[in-house]
């Protein structure tokens, strides 16, 4: 068998109703793939994950593979998982969110979480547009563009999500794209091993709402622009601005060892049970 | 409810103060929550006393946090908990119908404030017993529950969060700022001495785990993240494996089933106390912290030759339609006093179909009705 059958077979849902929702081309099953990837590398058992998500093409991702898997409300993915996380920290809490989830609906969540610095793994797909409802404009829709709700153009500014992520605080922050797949993979394997909250923004490509109204192409010319657009984190760190202008960094954004606050809350707890016992 | 105990530790404690002992002696280990007036002080002495034993408190961004976050501990197996006043109440709503729908049992405190909206922050008000039932989108089951002294506050707590466990439910508990603040001496039984449910587990091998089938109960065993039984988790409507679906064979079978197992126990659900009700002339329909009043008002009124009774509810969703009913077909008059608009006031109404006089008392200024208003129309009547 090849490879990815025998990865297919051990990690997607038989019982699932397939095809699944997305149009083809679409970027989630790349993201997918370099999740499933990732965990089998890291040879973690099923049992053990629990991958939750939001609403949106993204909130769809959990209900295909054969983990513990949540698909909660529109932007609050995390704070399910924050709870999951708590309650039996043992677990390895993945979510999985689009643009508009966690940063328009839920961006109050993120910034919350990455200060809060749970054990973590947040993967939040970038496709520029709400897609599941008809491609209205995001936070993350660039200036100019067009969609079903700004149809005379964005005149908003968009959110670097990675960046927003270093500057909340997570412990790690790193983007992708989903044209460089087999790197997606390894900088999610690289955050679910991180003790910490662990970002990766992943930068896809949405040509069925985003892309046919922009003129951008279909899937392969919006991978192509991805390719084309796209610099390492430790090149762009040696060009000059002006280079940089149209491009976006991909890498390690930052990984930094923070306390991590299940660990502080164990400290919690020997203090409170000090406290009672002083008391009694 | 409000009989002391004969054992137990004795102690003095606040409404909010003592849902925190109920909860503890119930089993919770998660609390998640933020700040608000009146309900504050469950917040903090959770996060005193929750550590401890070796839980977890945490402080939110926000209520919807906190709604999403206590779901996620339950799914993880944990007995979890939140506490909030009106404003936190709306901002839950949505995660509360999550956790109808993917039938996640926790328990949700709404210490109520005078509103709407920001409204009387710290004034006393039962203007929530509609949201509590209707808050959250679609039809949906709900449980709620009220509470009228310190004691309730105990007892009610852990009952409330058996009723979550047995039916894997959200329920809600009423309190209200003079119950939550009000400090009052009660007897905190010894652990061995409270009943407390825990949801029921899945035992069959993992592969056959169907986790929303239907059974005799019309409560599937819950499986817990971790423990072997994989499964999916939505707020979409699902079939019996938990997957989305559109098909109208099972969305009906589905809605059906989560709406029965509450109706079909209703009366282990349902909870009342009646206080001289039974030859009762003039009934009173109260609860919360206005059944105080009604309870003393109903005594001074027997005392005057007024041959009043009360009826307090405790459950107030579903709604004790069942107890109700054959008061109204004896009674002269129904007094039901509250402090909003007519809340419970209109469903006594709407059961009664104009078998008997309802008479109300309505108090929205903030302030509790007192013995002497309820007797003075006591008497009147």
């Amino acid at each position: 068998m090849a490879e990815v059958t025998k990865l297919i077979h051990k990690y997607l849902r038989h019982d699932k109703k397939f095809p699944h929702v997305w149009c083809p081309g679409c970027g989630n099953g790349i993201v997918l793939g370099a999740l499933i990837r990732a965990i089998d590398r890291l040879g973690y058992e099923k049992d053990d994950i629990v991958l939750v998500s939001g609403i949106g093409c993204s909130g769809r991702l959990p209900v295909y593979v054969d983990f513990n898997t949540l698909h909660t409300t529109h932007g609050r993915a995390l704070t399910f998982a924050t709870g999951v996380k708590l309650a039996n920290p043992k677990l390895h809490v993945i979510v999985i969110m689009g643009d508009g989830d966690a940063t328009a609906i839920g961006g109050n969540h993120f910034i919350h979480a990455a200060r809060r610095n749970l054990n973590l793994t947040a993967i939040i797909i970038n496709n520029n547009i709400y897609g599941m409802t008809g491609g209205q404009y995001s936070p993350t829709t660039p200036y100019g563009a067009l969609a079903t709700t700004a149809v005379y153009r964005n005149i908003e500014h968009a959110f670097s999500i990675a960046e927003l992520a270093v500057t909340a605080g997570a412990a790690m922050v790193a983007r992708g794209t989903v044209y460089h797949a087999n790197m997606l993979d390894k900088l999610i394997e690289k955050a679910i091993l991180k003790r910490g909250f662990s970002v990766v923004e992943v930068v896809s490509n949405c040509h069925t709402q985003y892309g046919r109204r922009n003129k951008l192409g279909g899937a392969v010319q919006m991978l192509q622009w991805q390719k084309d657009h796209a610099v390492r984190v430790e090149k762009a760190a040696e060009m000059p601005e002006e280079e940089l202008a149209d491009k976006f960094t991909v890498g390690v954004l930052v990984d930094r060892d923070l306390p991590i606050y299940t660990e502080e809350y164990k400290k919690i707890r020997e203090a409170a049970r000090a406290k009672m016992a002083a008391m009694r | 409810m409000n009989e002391q105990a004969t054992t137990g530790r004795q102690v003095l404690l606040q409404g909010n103060e003592a849902m925190v002992e109920g909860a503890l002696a119930a089993g919770c280990t998660f609390f998640a929550g933020y700040p608000i007036t009146p309900a504050t002080e469950i917040s903090e002495v959770m996060s005193v006393k929750l550590p401890a034993v070796g839980g977890t408190f945490i402080q939110m961004e926000d209520e919807i946090a906190s709604m999403g976050a206590i779901i996620g501990a339950s799914l993880a197996g944990a007995k979890s908990m939140t506490a909030t006043s009106g404003p936190g109440f709306s901002l839950m709503q949505e995660n509360l119908g999550f956790a109808c729908v993917a039938e996640v049992p926790c328990v949700v405190v709404n210490v109520m404030r005078g509103g709407p909206s920001t409204g009387l922050p710290t004034n006393v008000s039962q203007g929530d017993v509609m949201q509590a039932r209707w808050g959250t989108h679609g039809d949906h089951p709900i449980i709620v529950l009220a509470v009228s002294s310190t004691k309730d506050c105990f007892d009610i707590t852990v009952k409330a969060f058996n009723l979550a466990e047995k039916y894997r439910t959200p329920v809600i508990i009423l309190s209200d700022e003079v119950v939550g603040h009000t400090r009052e001496k009660i007897n905190l039984p010894h652990p061995g001495e409270i009943e407390v449910i825990d949801r029921i587990r899945p035992n069959m091998p993992p592969e056959w785990y169907v986790p929303y089938e239907d059974n005799s109960r019309g409560v599937p065993p819950m499986g817990i993240f971790g423990d072997g039984y994989r499964y999916h988790v939505t707020g979409l409507i699902h079939d019996v494996r938990g997957f989305p679906t559109q098909r109208p064979d099972e969305i009906v079978p589905f809605l059906n089933r989560i709406h029965r197992k509450i109706s079909q126990h209703f009366f282990d659900i349902l909870m009342v106390e009646e206080e001289l009700a039974e030859d009762a002339e003039i009934l009173v329909v109260a609860y919360g912290s206005v059944a105080r009043s009604a309870k003393r008002a109903v005594r001074e009124a027997r005392q005057r030759g007024v041959k009043a009774g009360l009826l307090q509810l405790i459950t107030l969703w579903p709604f004790p339609r069942q107890i109700l009913e054959p008061y109204l077909r004896k009674v002269k008059a129904v007094l039901v006093p509250e402090l909003n608009m007519g809340q419970v006031s209109r469903e006594v109404k709407r059961i009664n179909q104009g078998v008997t006089r309802v008479e109300t008392i309505n108090r929205i200024d903030g302030n509790l009705i007192t013995p002497e208003e309820i007797l003075v129309r006591l008497i009147k009547m």
